[in-house]
């Protein structure tokens, strides 16, 4: 009965979304000729040269590739810390 | 002159020989003057595929070495008048033949016919630029497994890179009842993985063994399901606007109804 209830509303754990999940990961390596070590260390050498200038929290730090249609592109989300110093007036 | 398609994959065994084989015969049903080049050079197999092993004198590489004139190498189809084959050469490697070659040789055949099919080899190498230099337009074969459209995607890349735009995919071997338990990715996931034009979904169905097993390309058959699918792509070759098939006929029951008419997908 389970099974029943879990096919007719879908069930998260199905397999197909693995291999999408899967596939997105690696398929993100493959377009960029980009090993995933490779990626760390694009990463770090990032988290080097902004922070010479901002300072920014390296552990929220995300660097991911996307692709719309024939592009791609390097996203990176760089989470900038606010400092007590650099308070502008509340919101 | 006609246009020459490409036949694809990257990976190996997902039905590019059988893809080819049968949109070829199923062209040629249509009335299209066809031909058929194996460029999977050392290990051929379009002509086993199309029952017409026994009849090859010369192959590809005698054609580009100059042993053997074209038309004497193209073997014509046991059932269609109008469909011929270029063999591969079976004792050489795919370093005996260079993509400028391919690309003459190629030009050439399309004086003749309205439709140049060429298998390719699995992987990406010299068989692969060899298969892809002379063609106008390429077809990427898949099947819904994880490898399959892992290297689907890295040919797709591959395609651009040797100017190759625009390819479009056909699923092959899709099941439907495993696509409904959400156990195998439907069109709509590789669609969007790959970013491609789609251009026909083959069922997974037993009879196409029964047609290698016989050298009689399944499109000819009217009962066959994968034959109908490969007869829309065929037409759709042709310019036609043909829908895709509806796959959900087995297990279209009463939870399939419920779960369309609750606008669930699956």
């Amino acid at each position: 009965m389970f099974d029943l209830f879990a096919r007719v509303f879908g069930r998260d754990d199905a397999s197909k979304e693995v291999a999408k999940e899967r596939l997105r990961l690696v398929l993100v390596h493959d377009r960029a000729s980009l090993s995933p070590q490779a990626l760390e260390n694009l990463k770090n050498d990032l988290v080097k040269v902004i922070s010479q200038y901002l300072d920014i929290d390296d552990q929220g730090f995300q660097v991911d590739f996307s692709r719309h249609d024939d592009a791609m592109a390097l996203v990176a989300n760089i989470p900038i810390r606010r400092k007590a110093a650099t308070n502008r007036n509340s919101l | 002159m006609g246009e020459a398609i490409v036949i694809t994959s990257g990976k190996g065994g997902v039905g590019k020989t059988t893809t080819t084989a049968n949109i070829g015969a199923g062209l040629a049903q249509a009335g299209q003057r066809v031909a058929l080049i194996d460029a999977d050079i050392g290990l051929r197999n379009l002509d086993v595929v199309m029952g017409l092993e026994n009849r090859i004198v010369y192959d590809l590489v005698d054609v580009v070495e100059g042993f053997a004139k074209l038309k004497h190498a193209l073997i014509k189809d046991k059932r269609f008048e109008n469909l011929y084959l270029l063999p591969a050469a079976q004792t050489r490697d795919k370093t005996a033949v260079s993509p400028d070659q391919m690309r003459d040789l190629v030009g050439e055949m399309k004086q003749e016919f309205d439709f140049v099919l060429i298998d390719c080899p699995a992987g990406i190498e010299q068989g692969f630029k060899n298969a892809v230099a002379g063609s106008d337009k390429a077809v990427v074969v898949a099947t819904p497994e994880v490898s399959s459209v892992r290297d689907a995607d890295r040919i797709i890349g591959l395609l651009e890179a040797e100017e190759k735009h625009h390819p479009s995919l056909i699923v092959n071997r899709i099941r439907p009842s495993m696509v409904k338990k959400g156990d195998m990715m439907d069109i709509d996931d590789m669609i969007e993985i790959l970013a491609i034009d789609l251009l026909g979904v083959v069922p997974d169905d037993e009879f196409i063994v029964v047609s290698t097993n016989r050298g009689e390309p399944a499109v000819l058959n009217p009962a066959s399901r994968a034959g109908e699918a490969y007869r829309n792509i065929t037409r759709r070759l042709m310019g036609e606007n043909v829908p895709m098939m509806k796959l959900d006929d087995e297990g279209q029951g009463f939870i399939g109804r419920l779960r369309k008419m609750m606008g669930l997908k699956g």
